[in-house]
């Protein structure tokens, strides 16, 4: 599915994310509430107004893994198998529909509106492509 | 019946004010068809599709995606009324295109990731939920003739 060349285009986006994990993760998560309010009913248990600490915590906490996955592009699954397990038998965050796909496109404009330009086709295909790939791996274990 | 407050209206006019329809229009097509090649079934007759830079190129795409955005301001023009406005459309894609609605949802998406990225900073998460809402009930609108 990943080709080098998306691998390495991944690679050099993530790198420019580097430093500002919790910054893209708090942007991300809080425009997919803001954009797509029933995501909200998988944290009843935050304070989700903007800026808060767990908003930002939380944030940097999917980032970071995203980076882990990221150095892992030849193992995705095993990269992310205890995340995987997490989603499939505590959280159950809906596989099939939205939030997966509302977190991939709001990190995607969050990368777009820091890199501009520089976000282009052959970036945003990559990127799609991998946040697709991630969406599988963590509905592996659903079923 | 959709409700737009007037934060929407705003926000929605004052991004479309600063949007070059055609490069907007162009750049959204050719990103569907890089990103998600498939679909490229709905293109046969636009001649070379074969690489990211074919496609930018192509004066098809091109002229296409400026006929879609086109298209789009007039959704802006009658966003209390986006059933009526798209229903002769809504028919085309259904009848004559066979065109899957959830391709209207993906290019929506691509819309506002290339704002994202025209936009930069200026495209706040208010402008990106208002804009989601409004690809939502466009793609929406079209579907809606679908028998």
């Amino acid at each position: 599915m990943l080709t080098g060349e998306d691998k390495k285009l991944i690679q050099q986006v993530w790198g420019k994310v580097g430093g500002c994990e919790e910054d893209v993760g708090a942007d991300a998560l809080w425009r997919m509430f803001h954009a797509y309010p029933p995501t909200k009913t998988y944290f009843p248990h935050f304070d989700l107004s903007q800026g808060s600490d767990q908003i930002r915590g939380h944030g940097k906490k999917v980032v970071v893994a995203l980076g882990n996955a990221i150095k892992n592009l030849d193992n995705l699954s095993q990269a992310l198998s205890e995340l995987s397990n997490l989603h499939a038998y505590n959280l159950r965050v809906d596989p099939f529909r939205f939030p997966l796909q509302f977190l991939s496109q709001c990190l995607q404009v969050v990368l777009a509106t820091r890199l501009g330009k520089e976000y282009t086709p052959e970036v945003h295909s990559a990127v799609d492509k991998f946040m697709s790939a991630v969406a599988a791996v963590l509905a592996e274990k659903y079923r | 019946m959709v409700h737009w407050s007037a934060e929407e209206k705003q926000l929605i006019a004052s991004v479309w004010a600063k949007v070059n329809v055609e490069e907007c229009g162009a750049e959204a097509l050719a990103r569907l068809l890089i990103v998600y090649p498939w679909t490229q079934r709905f293109f046969d007759n636009f001649g070379n599709l074969s690489s990211p830079t074919a496609i930018i190129g192509n004066p098809k795409v091109r002229a296409h995606g400026k006929k879609v955005l086109t298209s789009f301001g007039e959704a802006i023009k009658n966003l209390d009324n986006l059933k009526v406005t798209y229903s002769k459309l809504s028919e085309l894609h259904c009848d004559k295109l066979h065109v899957d609605p959830e391709n209207f949802r993906l290019l929506g998406d691509i819309l506002v990731i290339v704002l994202a990225a025209h936009f930069t900073k200026d495209f706040t998460p208010a402008c990106q939920a208002t804009w989601q809402k409004l690809v939502g009930l466009v793609a929406h609108a079209l579907a809606h003739k679908y028998h």
